[in-house]
């Protein structure tokens, strides 16, 4: 029986997990089509949701509006990104844009330090802490939080991309710049636009596990690696695939840890970049195994 | 065209290199101010934070203190300090920074066993007395001739814990503690103490020290038949552990050791935190002491100062004020800085009230507190209630 | 000709402790941005001259490092022998992920890098019983050339300062030679380099191993003037930090690589002083260099340099 209560209690600390690290793999999914980077900032955006609903929380914000306003803020360096670091560098190598948003992640963690201190912050929980029984697992209202959550965000994301104008257009981009550019779609635009969602969806994320776990200045690395492992899992440059794809880590990692061994369960979305990139470089749902040279 | 730039830039940058490294980083200023420079490495960033950041604005407070007080033997006291982000790798280079740049005439400071362990080398190499914030008791024995300490040590932490369970017959327990290394010391202790109160451990499980989410291990335990909890760690982890007990609906007594004895992990661990029990130093729970306590006095003193100015008190600020002052007695005894005789006076050091108990050093004992002036706490309602 | 550069280096190198003795930044930090050099122009014959990138550099950093710290204080071997067994130890594993990895390139290369990279942190991390865990391993026994120990900061110096002009000169005369040609030949074309005969897999095979051993033998180095180790000397932010050196100096030129290795390490030092906002800092340094200068400073300043010589007249393109 002790068998069962642990796969249950793993599966729902996966499902929770799993959820971050989807909409974070999203986000990248998101800024790689629309403008071939990589994005290192990406976990960046987690913590600075998160820390940004905590204080502004803490400042006296009510809580529901702190956290609107957090999604904002982070929306807004999103964009700036976009506009000051990646936009003058857009003919830049591989190299030189990977260094770019490394070193844009070594700046907000800087800035965040300077603003926000060293301390740890933990948040509220949405709607309180009574403790759920699934069985014999237990799970949080938080729990449910980050599950939903995620999920109409994800729903939302792929009707943007299916059924609005700015949606395709975007997808557009992702394709082929020249030709959009060509039928009058504003790239700039669609860049700027991409950038924004890309935060949104990583602010969204933060606030929703802030709660859950606690943050510090500098969270947001193992995070946004973890959302990496789950972009390239479901194929760099699928949305949907980085969904699947951070659902899945979040299972085999919870999964793992509690099988295996606790200690090494960091490692597991690493084995997986390397296997995925040795053997199905075009990750589970890649469009192509295109070579980017 | 490009080769004679090329050589010609090389040479330029070459030389401001040189004549960077020549005049501004070997403007050593000469102790000209004649102060006394006590260095100091502390976990400010990380998640030993809380360990670092009461035990900085001890040393600040005091420092300023002494400093408007006169001074000691008519010098001021200067403190020189670094982060170490609890990282032993950043503790041995600022430790080095301290000794041959800096060039400190002693340390105190260590918030973490691991950073402390690190930088032990080097101390008894470049010989100069150090007196270290942290727990494990593998600071101090082995005696190192330049070595001290001020917290009590994991293996009296385990002492009093299993002390207390043995009242509340708890006789199978479950362990769970980091990677740092107080928490691996204190796990070793805990192993090797257990059996000798009759206790024992049914499940061994750990953690890292960074990890956000420790419900995979604590499911574990659950499914085991332990009467009771003991999480040996420090920091931001244990808040977590805490949270995730409560979380997983596990009603067991949850045990802490002295690594946690500050106001941050309550806030942390929120409700979850009420009914753990920990045994700490006597200052969190300075107002319950009987008033015949020799400690009450200077606890009380210390809690004022520092609660005025910065907010509740923990226990890690209380070591570096023992630190503090028992490097500055030593020095006013031995009359000079003299890294040698100082470190001999800090030995001598005896009847020294501090707060982690009153201090009685010798050759074998770097640390000098008994078992009595540890504590017996139980949190209630989100503050410390002394139990014995 | 070409040495006299290299000659005048290394005569300053050794005259700086006698001018400035007892000198933190001379001695101390100078052994430090030495191993940072050796490091640097190791992984700029693999990024610069031969156009790969790896994000993961510092795992073999740690693999030869641990290596000598385990085998020195677990088992008791002696230093050099402990250092060759890293080296093995990292001739094999770079080898043998050298294949599928160089397979890929940009992007994915990249992330198998660093794939790669943390893989064998977390493993240094957790395996703690052998490695010690997070806060590592001390007391490693020192080094000795031939019963000389080497055991004041003096003498690492002197001996860390030799490795490295000894690192410089091979990679020059590496460059220079028919080897060299090969890996520009790579980096320029992988294709056209095939049909004129060149064998790209295992150009690309070979120079990523050189460059592996050459990090391997600084950690192993390194050790034993700590006498310490843990995790953090080997982290993905210290892979970064190379990849930074090597490209602020500006790729496919040994001396970049050698002025970024002296700039990162100074400029931590400097930025001690605003300790809160060295993090900042940092990151705003390195991603201004990136944007606007992406050839590396050194590059960069040439260009300036030529620009005002010969005023608007030239070309600006190098």
């Amino acid at each position: 029986m002790g068998m069962y209560e642990q796969l249950l209690q793993n599966l729902i600390t996966g499902i929770t997990v799993g959820s971050a690290y989807a909409l974070v793999g999203l986000g990248f999914a998101i800024i790689y089509n629309a403008s071939d980077v990589v994005n290192f900032a990406q976990g960046e955006f987690v913590m600075i949701g998160a820390m940004s609903a905590i204080f502004l929380n803490a400042a006296g914000v009510p809580y529901v509006v702190a956290l609107g306003l957090a999604i904002v803020i982070t929306v807004a360096v999103g964009m700036a990104l976009e506009k000051f670091a990646i936009e003058p560098a857009r003919n830049a190598s591989v190299v030189s844009t990977i260094i770019i948003t490394i070193g844009a992640s070594i700046l907000l963690r800087g800035a965040a330090l300077l603003i926000w201190g060293k301390d740890i912050y933990g948040l509220k929980p949405f709607t309180g802490e009574q403790t759920i029984h699934i069985g014999p697992a237990t799970m949080l209202p938080q729990n449910l939080w980050v599950m939903g959550c995620t999920a109409i965000s994800v729903i939302l994301v792929k009707y943007f991309f299916d059924h609005t104008k700015t949606g395709k257009a975007i997808l557009a981009c992702s394709y082929n710049k020249k030709a959009a550019y060509l039928v009058g779609i504003n790239v700039k635009k669609m860049l700027l636009i991409s950038y924004g969602l890309s935060a949104c969806l990583g602010a969204i994320a933060g606030i929703l596990i802030a709660p859950i776990t606690f943050f510090t200045y500098n969270a947001g690395v193992m995070l946004g690696l973890k959302g990496f492992s789950a972009a390239i899992l479901g194929g760099m440059g699928n949305p949907m695939g980085a969904v699947a794809g951070g659902l899945m880590l979040g299972l085999l990692e919870s999964i793992g840890a509690g099988l295996i061994s606790s200690g090494y369960k960091d490692a597991i979305a690493f084995i997986i970049i390397l296997l995925v990139l040795f053997f199905r470089p075009s990750g589970l749902f890649g469009k192509s195994a295109w070579e980017r040279v | 065209m490009y080769r004679a730039v090329t050589k010609g830039l090389t040479a330029v940058l070459f030389g401001i290199w040189f004549a960077l490294i020549t005049t501004v980083f070997t403007a050593m200023p000469a102790n000209a101010s004649g102060t006394i420079k006590i260095g100091s490495f502390l976990a400010l960033t990380g998640p030993a934070s809380f360990l670092g950041d009461p035990e900085l604005k001890t040393l600040q407070m005091y420092v300023d203190e002494i400093n408007q007080k006169g001074g000691v033997l008519g010098r001021k006291l200067e403190l020189v300090y670094y982060d170490t982000s609890g990282k032993a790798k950043v503790a041995k280079d600022v430790v080095k920074r301290l000794i041959k740049k800096d060039r400190v005439d002693l340390i105190v400071g260590g918030s973490t066993s691991g950073t402390t362990l690190a930088v032990i080398d080097i101390v008894e190499r470049e010989k100069i007395p150090f007196i270290s914030l942290a727990g494990s008791i593998k600071i101090i024995k082995p005696v190192k001739k330049w070595v001290f300490k001020t917290p009590h040590t994991d293996r009296m932490a385990a002492a009093k814990i299993f002390e207390d369970m043995k009242k509340r017959n708890i006789s199978k327990i479950a362990l769970i503690t980091g990677n740092g290394g107080f928490d691996k010391s204190g796990r070793a202790q805990c192993l090797d103490l257990a059996p000798k109160y009759g206790i024992k451990i049914v499940a061994d499980e750990s953690y890292n020290n960074a990890d956000t989410d420790m419900t995979t291990q604590l499911t574990k335990i659950r499914s085991t038949d332990a009467q009771a909890i003991l999480n040996f760690g420090f920091g931001k982890a244990p808040a977590i552990v805490t949270k995730n007990v409560r979380q997983l609906g596990i009603k067991l007594p949850l045990y802490q050791s002295h690594g946690v004895a500050s106001k941050k992990y309550i806030e942390l661990a929120g409700d979850a935190a009420n009914g753990v029990r920990l045994p700490a130093a006597a200052l969190i729970v300075a107002e319950q002491l009987p008033d015949t306590d020799p400690q009450k006095p200077v606890l009380l003193s210390y809690k004022e100062k520092y609660e005025a100015k910065y907010g509740p008190v923990s226990t890690f600020g209380g070591h570096a004020y023992d630190g503090l002052f028992i490097a500055v007695e030593a020095i006013k005894r031995a009359g000079c800085v003299d890294k040698a005789k100082v470190r001999d006076e800090i030995e001598k050091t005896k009847g020294f009230v501090g707060t982690g108990g009153v201090f009685n050093m010798s050759p074998e004992d770097h640390l000098g507190l008994g078992l009595d002036a540890f504590k017996m706490v139980e949190i209630e309602k989100g503050a410390w209630k002394l139990l014995y | 000709m070409r040495l006299l550069g290299l000659s005048i280096f290394a005569v300053v190198i050794a005259l700086l402790p006698i001018l400035f003795p007892e000198n933190y930044y001379v001695t101390v930090v100078g052994v430090t941005m030495f191993f940072h050099v050796i490091l640097a122009v190791g992984l700029n014959l693999f990024m610069g001259y031969a156009g790969q990138i790896s994000l993961g550099h510092a795992a073999f950093f740690g693999m030869g490092a641990y290596s000598s710290a385990i085998l020195t204080t677990k088992f008791g071997w002696n230093p050099w022998l402990a250092m060759g067994a890293g080296v093995a130890l990292v001739w094999f594993v770079s080898y043998l992920v050298a294949r599928p990895i160089l397979r890929l390139k940009g992007h994915y290369l990249a992330m198998a890098t660093l794939g790669f990279g943390i893989i064998i942190h977390i493993f240094l991390v957790q395996y703690d019983t052998l490695t010690g865990g997070p806060d590592g391993l001390s007391s490693i026994p020192e080094l000795s050339l031939l019963g000389w120990p080497i055991n004041t900061d003096l003498r690492w110096y002197y001996v860390s300062a030799v490795v490295m002009l000894l690192s410089i000169l091979f990679s020059l005369n590496l460059v220079a030679s028919r080897h060299g040609r090969a890996l520009q030949a790579v980096h320029g074309s992988e294709i056209a380099a095939e049909m004129m005969g060149i064998d790209t897999s295992k150009v690309k095979v070979h120079i990523f191993v050189i460059s592996a051993v050459m990090a391997a033998i600084t950690g192993s180095l390194f050790v034993h003037e700590q006498a310490f180790i843990s995790p953090d000397s080997c982290s993905f932010f210290f892979s970064i930090e190379l990849v930074t050196m090597v490209v602020l100096g500006g790729m496919a030129s040994t001396f970049g690589a050698v002025f970024g290795a002296a700039i990162l390490t100074y400029l931590p030092e400097f930025l001690v002083v605003f300790q809160d906002f060295k993090v900042l800092i940092f990151g705003a340094i390195l991603m201004f260099i990136m944007i606007f200068l992406p050839e590396g400073l050194f590059v960069g300043l040439r260009k300036f340099v030529v620009y005002i010589i010969q005023g608007r007249k030239e070309c600006l393109s190098s």
